[in-house]
């Protein structure tokens, strides 16, 4: 940044909220269904069709508004902003206008260590528009196609003051507002499939300056990275604009990624009127008092919160508490284990290493992890007495999760194992007895494997050493399909 | 009609069958488009269900729907040149209770383009005639609906009322027509023309049957948020309690030019005949119906400009070829839509802009909240009111439509009753000297169409109706 100066950053950013159906109708909005699939008269805009409040999207913004500290307003109210565009099968949007449902409020966040916070201006809720399909390969060069599965899916806009100074710290903004989403179950925050998306509104101005000067606006930007890098750029242009003593003009740009660099959409010479009008359709809804007591007694602990706590209570370093808040069910499992064990400092290092690798092996959250907290607690005892290297503990934790038996039993025979022909005995009889689930397993079907493992163990007794029956037994199926006529 | 056929005296499929003789050989023009197979078909169906006493409470009876209310399957045009080919993939929920009824849709009847016109003569179909005088408009926009009731080509029809559009035309035509309170029959399946003020209502050519097609079509719609909850009752029963000890109010400004000497006659007369059968009558005072006019047409054309976006020619509709994106839309539209729907496109538009939305649409928004209270304070003195539907009985075509001003006063009496969503009903209450109906109003508190309808009652009784 040159001398004296300082950019003003102010952000728009666009959340879908985690309902099941629409905002307006009960189509569903899952994300990745084949064009035009999830739509009914309501969502395509049918001459006669009229929409209907979805209780759970009202639900989620309130939950957020809450956790932002914002003013609820008690009527839910809406608004039709008219604009022609082919996605937009009403000919207009219908979102809050004159009275968002969350005004105000502010956003706590870090930006490598330091804290910062920004203001908000409001939140209110609105329905997405539908998408335009060019340059697709099944779209011919002078056609556009048009997919309403979008139409009507439900989002908050949250719109910050223009308090951000940095591209990094808008980065940090983004990134904690979208750990607080996933936190509060308002949201999957996943922003490469359009559920969070930001347009960002740019100036530069003497330092301190009184008011925030001729800001341009890059729409769309669907990563953290783009987000950055994008506003990285637009910074140093218009430093660069003013070094040569030209004055920044108030455009709309957008965010080629593969050029890095930011485009002109259009200029913002002609503001557009988009004649804000009630929704006649909608009459108000009144959001008891007694509701909004509810979920506000249900805000669990927020991350930033939550990530200053373990910090302080179990002496984390800042990036290990950052990354186990990320996810309030990893936080909880290691709050858990840290807790049973007594040495934090034990349990971060297993949850950020052994257990995360795991999960991101068996491709499952940490919420439907294998192995309950309380029994990796029971393991890192034993490592934490020297009962155990933390290489054997290994060991044990992946045999809990291929066989399922508990770590209690797994602790007990430990070190203890049956000769190998024994054990090769009863896998050769678990084949045999199964050979039609063999060849199933060798045609791809996988999870058939703990099965396996399963009616060896049972038929073994208990001392026998699950590594071991988990090893030969994978030698076994690798080989040829059997042959269940000759063998 | 109905014990006819529950009686077995007559089939379905021979009513339904006359019907269509008379609509085919009819000169009023009141059909967008009937479709007899379907008819028949359905007719065939009921009469085995009155054979086996499982029939519903409009077994038989035929049915015509204004063409901007969705039938599923059948094109809905809104007599526009837009969607002169759209067919409704859905019902309208007034449709669906009708047809759960055994109520037969026999035609889609015909209207002013989107229900923007007070005499039935903006259709892309041509203009609908008035049955009492071929040369005379029949009223709007559900000309159709009335024509047809009042020729007995259908033994009732749906029209739908913003202003007055089911009004006037039963006051044009002579026949019974309700607008029930805003929320009590569910608007979805309507083509939206002013959302705020838009009601589905019946038109038939007795109360009673007028009652009976409202107990049908009323009642909360989960599609739609505007429906009321309240529960919906027999109003049929209510039509034998008389009006004795009724206080009917009679607004001092109703009965003024630009209202006729005769049609003031006719509604006076009248007035000191519900005074026989034991009603009491009293002067009220509605001070600010003189902007009731100019407060409808800001809002329900800042409305309709809403309404008519989605009518861009992109996924149904009749699409004009053009250059580039804009220039579709600019092309679809100019040949779409007729002259008076841009004209109220154009207003809408507006009012709605930056620059002048607080001084009409705002406005507007605030005189409709006074004429509000001016109905409050009446109500609070009387039960309701009686008034003329129209300031004058059926005008020759062709008239009105040079200047547009004086056709939207045509209005005058009966928009200040939607623009506050209160129920309202014209009913046949004499002639004039050239034999045309006249109509009288009656406007009910909210949600009270049982003592509109008695009121009604009364008037037919008056007259000497069975």
């Amino acid at each position: 940044m040159a001398e004296g100066l300082e950019a003003v950053i102010g952000l728009e950013v666009h959340v879908q909220l985690l309902t099941a159906s629409k905002l307006f109708c009960g189509c569903s909005t899952a994300f990745g269904a084949a064009p035009n699939t999830q739509v009914c008269p309501v969502c395509l805009g049918l001459p006669g069709a009229l929409p209907v409040l979805n209780r759970r999207a009202v639900e989620l913004a309130l939950r957020l508004g809450l956790a932002l500290g914002c003013e609820i307003d008690r009527h839910c109210r809406f608004a039709r902003k008219q604009y022609f565009y082919p996605d937009l099968p009403k000919g207009y949007q219908i979102t809050q206008f004159w009275a968002p449902l969350c005004c105000g409020g502010r956003m706590e966040f870090e930006v490598d260590g330091t804290p910062r916070s920004v203001r908000l201006r409001h939140a209110h809720l609105e329905e997405d528009a539908g998408r335009s399909v060019h340059a697709e390969a099944y779209v011919a060069e002078d056609e556009t196609l048009v997919d309403l599965n979008r139409c009507g899916v439900p989002l908050v806009e949250i719109v910050t003051e223009p308090e951000l100074h940095s591209p990094r710290e808008a980065a940090c903004f983004v990134a904690e507002l979208r750990r607080l989403l996933r936190c509060l179950g308002v949201s999957d925050g996943q922003m490469e499939r359009g559920s969070l998306r930001c347009d960002a509104n740019v100036s530069i101005r003497p330092k301190g300056a009184p008011d925030q000067g001729v800001a341009t606006e890059i729409k769309n930007l669907n990563s953290l990275r783009a987000l950055e890098r994008a506003l990285a750029t637009e910074v140093a242009r218009q430093v660069a604009v003013r070094g040569q003593g030209e004055a920044v003009s108030h455009q709309t740009l957008c965010w080629d990624a593969a050029a890095q660099a930011v485009a002109v959409m259009r200029d913002k010479e002609y503001a557009h009127d988009y004649r804000y009008s009630p929704e006649p359709d909608l009459p108000p809804a009144c959001i008891p008092e007694r509701w909004i007591e509810k979920l506000r007694r249900a805000l669990p602990e927020l991350p930033l919160a939550r990530k200053r706590r373990l910090e302080r209570e179990y002496g984390l370093p800042p990036e290990r508490a950052y990354l186990l808040t990320d996810d309030s069910s990893l936080a909880d499992y290691f709050e858990a284990v840290a807790k049973a064990v007594g040495v934090p400092q034990l349990a971060c290092n297993w949850m950020t290493g052994a257990v995360a690798r795991t999960a991101k092996q068996l491709h499952v959250s940490i919420a439907e992890f294998p192995v309950p907290a309380s029994s990796l607690a029971k393991l890192l005892v034993e490592v934490r007495d020297g009962a155990l290297s933390d290489h054997a503990a290994r060991q044990v934790l992946s045999t809990m999760i291929a066989t399922g038996r508990p770590v209690e039993d797994l602790l007990a025979s430990r070190g203890t194992s049956l000769p190998r022909p024994e054990v090769g005995r009863v896998i050769e009889e678990v084949l045999f007895q199964h050979s039609t689930l063999v060849s199933g397993y060798r045609q791809g079907k996988k999870q058939l494997f703990g099965f396996f493992i399963g009616e060896v163990m049972r038929k073994l007794p208990d001392e026998a050493d699950p590594q071991e029956v988990r090893a030969l037994l994978q030698e076994r199926l690798a080989g040829p399909p059997a042959d269940p006529e000759g063998d | 009609m109905r014990s006819l056929l529950l009686r077995r005296e007559v089939s379905c499929v021979e009513v339904v069958g006359a019907c269509l003789q008379r609509i085919a050989q009819s000169p009023l023009n009141a059909f967008v488009s009937v479709c007899p197979e379907r008819a028949l078909r359905q007719a065939c169906a009921v009469d085995e269900r009155i054979a086996r006493h499982r029939a519903g409470m409009l077994a038989g009876l035929a049915i015509g729907v204004k063409d901007n209310i969705n039938v599923r399957g059948w094109k809905t045009t809104c007599a526009s040149r837009h969607l002169a080919d759209y067919v409704a993939p859905f019902h309208a929920t007034a449709v669906r209770r009708l047809l759960r009824q055994d109520a037969i849709v026999l035609g889609k009847t015909n209207m002013d383009e989107f229900a923007m016109g007070s005499s039935g003569e903006s259709s892309h179909f041509g203009p609908t005639r008035n049955p009492h005088c071929l040369e005379r408009v029949p009223g709007g926009s559900s000309s159709g609906s009335a024509a047809a009731v009042a020729a007995r080509e259908v033994w009732a029809a749906l029209g739908s009322d913003t202003g007055g559009s089911v009004r006037q035309p039963a006051s044009f035509c002579g026949v019974v027509g309700l607008k029930p309170t805003y929320g009590r029959v569910s608007r979805y399946g309507l083509v939206a023309f002013g959302s705020s003020l838009d009601q589905i209502g019946p038109l038939t050519l007795s109360v009673q049957d007028c009652a009976l097609v409202l107990q049908v079509i009323a009642g909360h719609d989960p599609h739609e948020a505007t429906s009321s909850r309240l529960p919906v009752l027999d109003w049929q029963r209510e039509l034998d309690r008389g009006i004795s000890g009724l206080r009917l109010g009679r607004p001092a400004e109703y009965f003024q030019p630009p209202a006729s000497a005769e049609v003031r006659d006719a509604v006076d007369a009248t007035l000191a005949q519900l005074v026989g059968a034991g009603a009491g009558v009293e002067e009220i005072s509605l001070p600010h119906t003189d902007y009731a006019v100019a407060t409808y047409y800001v809002t329900c054309t800042a409305e309709a400009s809403s309404n008519l976006a989605r009518f861009d020619g992109m996924r149904y509709g009749a699409r004009s070829a053009a250059n580039d994106l804009d220039e579709t839309y600019v092309a679809t539209r100019t040949l779409g839509f007729g002259p008076e729907v841009k004209r109220r496109i154009l207003l809408g538009c507006f009012v709605l802009s930056a620059g002048h939305y607080q001084a009409y649409y705002d406005k507007a928004q605030r005189v409709r909240t006074l004429i509000a209270q001016d109905f409050a304070r009446a109500f609070e003195k009387v039960d309701c009111l009686v008034t003329p539907t129209a300031p004058t009985t059926a005008f020759r075509m062709g008239k009105r439509t040079v200047n547009p001003l004086t056709m939207y006063l045509s209005d005058v009496y009966t928009v200040s009753a939607s623009l506050c969503g209160l129920p309202a009903i014209s009913v046949p209450c004499g002639r004039d000297a050239n034999g045309l109906p006249i109509g009288l109003q009656v406007i009910g508190k909210p949600f009270d169409e049982g003592t509109v309808l008695r009121v009604a009652r009364a008037v037919e009784i008056a007259r000497g109706q069975r």
